[in-house]
């Protein structure tokens, strides 16, 4: 061994030439035009998915695990014998939305899935609790958002709700009043409005007709 | 899928001539067992246990070769590293609850390093799950995140249908780990349902066809780029696109750089090869990636140790970006062309539709520069202490061309990976990903029965690294494979103290291995050759022995236990300031 002492050369870091290029947090590419960071917004994901046990879990733990803000899961069956419809508000800046549908496409009981333009109609259903002792209140409150009473006594009242998230939101501070001892809200469920597919490549079908699977083109 | 031949395997040493060779179907394990066969399975690497005991009842009568591994993270990272030299998966079998927990490890390896493998884990009878039953584990529970996807075998009549589909399915468009977990009644219970022809799930068919309008945009943009640099990652080698990739490189002559899987994918004595970027790669190749203005970036997912500060990464270059993933795209780093489909395939649309080649000739000529601006050396004093760099060049220099690499991880990994002249893929067999300590002798089992005969296997493993999968030299000599392990000892988890002497003010806390023990020993103890070397005089003959043996050898290198990995992008800076010594940190 001989030359001892050799080693790495070359200028030190600040000697070099450095570009003044940056990207952002999204790795989106800094340039004069498009220099905002996407603010996260509340959108509707649809998936079609095979109906088989653990399907809920894996798109939950997909979710969790790659840290996407769900707001509301809603699952079902759907006309089609075998499928289900998996129904998911999350809050996400663009690219996370675009990662979530991306991701989810990968598991294999997915089958298609697609985003919900704003018009799409949404529903929530709720059933709220309230104290019994203004019973004529609580009747024209649940009339004025055109909900149903389920369950009356002296004790308790329970009422259903169903509609778009404001409404539920307004309906459950009007009965704030009342003292709410329970509620249950099922989270959002939604259609593409009129003709519209709701996920991409859906075929409809009526119970007892299924249609195949359709093969995901992701 | 690969073009290289299988090793052909031994006959079960139990089965004698008369005995029929081919398993007929009887039940839910020979079934599995004739699936795997449809499939062209000929090795696999597993323990025994309760659960799992039908299906390898089924083997005793089949010529696949099965290789009992000391520990079931054994036989997941073998299987692992068998994919990766074989290109078909590899698979690995483990009884329920800890036999399958211990493959975690491994198959979570393989999801990391996008790798092809199928997992066998016995389960308790299916009347008994969810029960806490002796050596029940949600197997698919724990696994779900680290596989591809996961089976549940519910019935004898489909499980070999099953399991042919997880083969398919794990080397199916972007490879991955796939797992089924096979309950003991069905695998035990009867039927003579022939499995059919393996195939991917419908719902998991990728687009290897690349669309008309991303491929015309991505040509587009190569053509006017005056600085562009080709990053071949992971998913040109597994995706088996080295020759194509490597001829639109030299066609259009652009300059490459790699990423640590994507090593071999261009050869690294190639002219416009730069070797590897990230965290230890090559300066140039980390001066390219900082001044690209088009970064073409082929089957990789932009990891942060590829990264650095996502802020100033490439932070000059419009990306191209071909994968076959389209969660890929756009996950980490923002693709303004995305071209998703087969890389092969993409590149050569890609080509087509060129008209011209980038006028780069100053930029070829300045990555050329910067090869000698900052040239990868080290400090080699005249006497001892040994350097562990040397050890490596030593051992690329008296190894074949295409010798076969697995390593442990650490500081010796960088090395192997740095010091070490890869020219072909599927040669550099390395945990990546996860970073696994331990990986690197079982992956040289697994390597080894991949490989053709007449194939050189060296891992190169860290004293820490090595001993945490030991065991598995049992197999090594059981199975006398001609392995050459080189360890480099610097009786310290020596990765972790160039960290603390970095970031924590040299508080050495918990990275001391002087109590390591003689490896030469415990090598000969286990039925296999060793040596210790001191010095560079031992260095040539140390090495000539051990690779003449025809068995497992282990050589003990005792190298320099200060020296320290370099160059270096600290986590998260900038890939342009990597520094060449501890003081420009
Ligand atoms: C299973 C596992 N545990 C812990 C680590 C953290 N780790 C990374 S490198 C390293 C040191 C490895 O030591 P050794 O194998 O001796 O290699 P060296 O760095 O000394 O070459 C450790 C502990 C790891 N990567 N994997």
């Amino acid at each position: 061994m001989s030359d001892s002492q050799r080693g790495l050369q070359g200028p030190a870091p600040e000697e070099r030439p450095h570009p003044d290029g940056r990207r952002n947090a999204q790795g989106i590419r800094i340039d004069p035009e498009a220099e905002s960071e996407h603010e996260p917004r509340r959108t509707v994901l649809s998936a079609i998915v095979e109906h088989e046990p653990g399907v809920l879990s894996r798109v939950a733990g997909l979710a969790a695990r790659r840290q996407f803000n769900i707001e509301s899961l809603t699952v079902g069956p759907t006309t089609v014998d075998g499928h289900a419809r998996i129904t998911m508000v999350v809050e996400e800046p663009d690219p996370g939305i675009d990662q979530i549908e991306k991701q989810l496409a990968k598991l294999k009981p997915v089958i298609s899935i697609g985003e919900l333009d704003d018009d799409a109609v949404r529903a929530e259903l709720v059933l709220l609790k309230v104290r019994g002792e203004e019973p004529d209140k609580v009747h024209a409150i649940t009339e004025m958002y055109d909900g149903q009473t389920l369950d009356a006594g002296p004790e308790t009242i329970t009422v259903q709700l169903t509609g778009d998230e404001h409404k539920i939101d307004d309906a459950v501070d009007a009965f704030r009043r009342f003292g709410i001892i329970e509620i249950a809200r099922t989270g959002q469920t939604a259609l593409a409005h009129g003709a519209k597919k709701t996920v991409p490549g859906e075929e409809p079908a009526t119970s007892g007709e299924p249609t195949k699977p359709t093969p995901n083109t992701k | 899928m690969s073009e290289r031949t299988a090793t052909t395997t031994d006959p079960n040493p139990t089965t004698t001539p008369d005995e029929p060779t081919e398993t007929e179907v009887t039940s839910g394990s020979t079934a599995v067992v004739r699936a795997l066969e449809n499939a062209g399975v000929d090795t696999a690497f597993g323990v025994q246990g309760g659960a799992i005991m039908p299906i390898y009842d089924a083997l005793y009568h089949s010529d696949i070769r099965h290789v009992t591994m000391a520990h079931e993270q054994g036989a997941s990272h073998a299987a692992d590293a068998y994919g990766v030299v074989h290109g078909d998966p590899g698979v690995c079998l483990a009884t329920s609850g800890p036999g399958a927990t211990n493959l975690v490890t491994g198959i979570a390896d393989a999801n990391m390093d996008s790798d092809a493998m199928l997992a066998l884990t016995g389960q308790v009878p299916s009347d008994m799950v969810g029960s806490d039953a002796f050596q029940e584990t949600d197997t698919t529970g724990v696994t779900a995140p680290i596989t591809k996807h996961n089976y549940f075998a519910t019935s004898p009549d489909t499980v070999g249908d099953t399991v042919g589909e997880a083969f398919a399915l794990a080397a199916e468009g972007r490879p991955g780990p796939t797992l089924v977990d096979l309950p003991k009644d069905v695998s035990l219970g009867e039927t003579d349902r022939e499995p059919g022809p393996g195939k991917a799930p419908e719902t998991c068919r990728p687009r290897t066809e690349p669309d008309d309008a991303e491929v015309e945009a991505a040509a587009r943009a190569i053509e006017r780029a005056e600085k562009p640099l080709l990053l071949f990652g992971g998913g040109v080698v597994k995706g088996d696109a080295t020759d194509v990739a490597r001829q639109f490189a030299t066609e259009h002559q652009i300059p490459v750089v790699t990423t640590m899987p994507g090593i071999g994918a261009m050869p690294e004595d190639h002219e416009l090869c730069l070797s590897w970027a990230g965290m230890h790669g090559t300066g140039y190749a980390n001066m390219a990636i900082t001044h690209t203005d088009c970064l073409i970036a082929i089957g990789t997912r932009f990891d942060d140790r590829l990264t650095g500060g996502i802020d100033t990464f490439a932070p000059e270059a419009a990306v191209v970006h071909i994968d076959i993933d389209p969660a890929e795209i756009s996950k980490n780093i923002h693709a303004d062309y995305p071209v998703v489909g087969d890389a092969g395939r993409a590149i050569e649309r890609v080509d087509a539709e060129m008209t011209a080649s980038p006028d780069a000739r100053e930029w070829v000529e300045q990555c050329q520069a910067w090869t000698d601006e900052y040239p990868m050396d080290y400090a080699a004093p005249d006497n001892e202490p040994l350097k562990p760099q040397f050890v490596v060049e030593a051992l690329d220099e008296a190894t074949p061309d295409e010798t076969i690499v697995t390593s442990g991880v650490g500081q010796h990994q960088m090395w192997a990976a740095q010091y070490w002249t890869f020219r072909e893929p599927r040669r550099w067999v390395s945990s990546h990903g996860l970073g696994t300590m331990g990986y690197g002798l079982p992956a040289a089992i697994g390597a080894r029965l991949a490989a053709d005969d007449d194939e050189t296997v060296v891992c190169v493993d860290g004293d820490a690294s090595f001993l945490m999968t030991i065991q598995e030299l049992s197999v090594a000599v059981r199975e006398n494979l001609d392995i050459t392990v080189a360890i480099l000892n610097n009786e310290y988890i020596g990765m972790v103290r160039q960290w603390q002497d970095a970031f924590f003010e040299g508080r050495r806390m918990a990275a001391g291995y002087e109590w390591c023990p003689q490896f030469d020993k415990l090598a000969e103890a286990f039925g296999a050759r060793g040596w210790t070397v001191n010095s560079y005089e031992e260095v040539p003959d140390a090495i000539e022995e051990a690779l003449a043996y025809d068995g497992p050898s282990v050589i003990d290198f005792h190298v320099d236990p200060a020296e320290n990995v370099y160059p270096m992008v600290s986590s998260g800076g900038a890939n342009g300031k990597f520094a060449l010594t501890e003081d420009q940190l």
